[in-house]
């Protein structure tokens, strides 16, 4: 490049290359299936490594991706009475439970006006393919109650297309207040012990306040029902990621 | 079979006057006297009544009915033989759960009576091919 003068132009160094560590940034975002948490007990560890060791091993052949409650996804298991051998159900995941090899979750959705619920289990090797359509937590850890909301808050379409996720730290969290249908409701949720917030309840206040009642204000207080998994966390999630890089 | 139906014991009734328990028994799928919802498109089915379809017998040896098991309905003031399709009772991992209890109208012989079944059905019914083929051949949306 020549200047208008005809001097040639000073040399300006290339800019640093911003090097963006992938490897790094997966590692801080670190993720544990909640399954491989042991439960408290007295039970020997070495059950727990044993069955942690199956987990991989079946995870190293198939994968799980991760996902929340709240999250769309859509499987395809294999069937034996199906016509092409494998059936696809995309639903919402309103309940991951299990420990271990049983780890469920249960996906909700509505065909034809008619809510269907499927608890799959993680680790079957029934399953094919797990893919997340939808990547979005949602207020609470259970979203049971959509069973008594409104049906267009479980309606997904059978067709959605997958959402590319790049490997960025943050998954949305959808605070969305969902409109229940009259009750009777299959549980009392708006009493404390269930502890929702996405309802919007339209209750009258009297209501809400004798809910109330039921309220046991000194269970997070009680010690004897702690169970701090930080480190056992800790310990597991160095396991199992050294043995799913092998 | 998660359940063992005779093992289950009905909840102990109280005879104090404060407590006013109910005598059910357990959530059971589809017994004697369940309402359920007729899912085909017949006309005994749809028509509106001031009464809902319920179950009057099951065809079983317990007395419990799950996804494949033939009832008798009453219906419009008629005795009617009918199919379960889905209840709202949870059943065996990896089958679906819906959230009503649907039934298929059904004559003696096994023929359905409707024409159209527009809500899913489980794929565990493929497996009595033979008894249910032509409900199954109605049958629109499988899960």
């Amino acid at each position: 490049r020549v200047h208008s003068d005809g001097k040639p132009e000073k040399f300006q160094p290339p800019p640093k290359p911003v090097i963006i560590d992938k490897q790094r940034q997966r590692e801080e975002r670190r993720f544990l299936s909640p399954e491989f948490i042991p439960p408290r007990g007295r039970t020997d560890p070495l059950k727990f490594y044993i069955e942690r060791r199956d987990m991989i091993q079946r995870r190293k052949v198939f994968n799980i991706p991760e996902f929340y409650v709240g999250h769309v996804l859509a499987v395809t298991t294999a069937e034996p009475y199906a016509s092409e051998k494998a059936s696809r159900f995309v639903g919402i995941c309103i309940q991951r439970g299990g420990k271990g090899l049983g780890a469920t979750f249960v996906l909700r959705n509505v065909i034809e006006n008619q809510g269907v619920e499927i608890r799959y289990e993680l680790y079957n090797p029934r399953i094919q393919v797990i893919e997340v359509l939808k990547l979005e937590k949602r207020l609470d850890d259970n979203l049971m109650y959509l069973r008594d909301a409104l049906p267009e808050y479980s309606t997904f379409d059978t067709s959605m297309k997958p959402v590319s996720r790049l490997d960025n730290e943050e998954i949305p969290v959808n605070k969305l207040q969902v409109q229940m249908k009259p009750k009777p409701w299959s549980k009392r949720w708006e009493r404390p012990k269930y502890n929702i917030k996405g309802i919007k309840f339209e209750l009258p206040e009297k209501k809400m306040k004798e809910a109330q009642k039921w309220s046991q204000p000194w269970l997070e207080f009680d010690m004897l029902r702690e169970y701090d998994t930080s480190k056992i966390e800790e310990k597991i999630w160095k396991e199992v990621s050294e043995e799913l890089k092998k | 079979f998660a359940l063992a139906p005779q093992g289950l014991s009905r909840r102990s009734v109280s005879h104090s006057f404060l407590s006013f328990a109910s005598i059910t028994g357990a959530c059971r799928a589809i017994q004697k006297l369940t309402r359920v919802r007729v899912v085909d498109n017949s006309a005994l089915g749809n028509t509106p009544y001031h009464r809902p379809p319920k179950c009057i017998h099951v065809y079983n040896k317990t007395g419990v009915g799950k996804v494949g098991d033939k009832i008798l309905l009453a219906i419009k003031g008629e005795k009617k033989k009918a199919l379960i399709v889905g209840h709202k009772m949870p059943g065996p991992t990896m089958t679906p759960r819906f959230d009503s209890n649907n039934v298929v109208l059904i004559e003696d012989n096994g023929n359905p009576i409707g024409t159209r079944i527009k809500t899913p059905i489980p794929y565990i019914l493929r497996q009595k091919e033979g008894e249910f083929s032509k409900v199954l051949a109605i049958a629109r949306n499988f899960v």
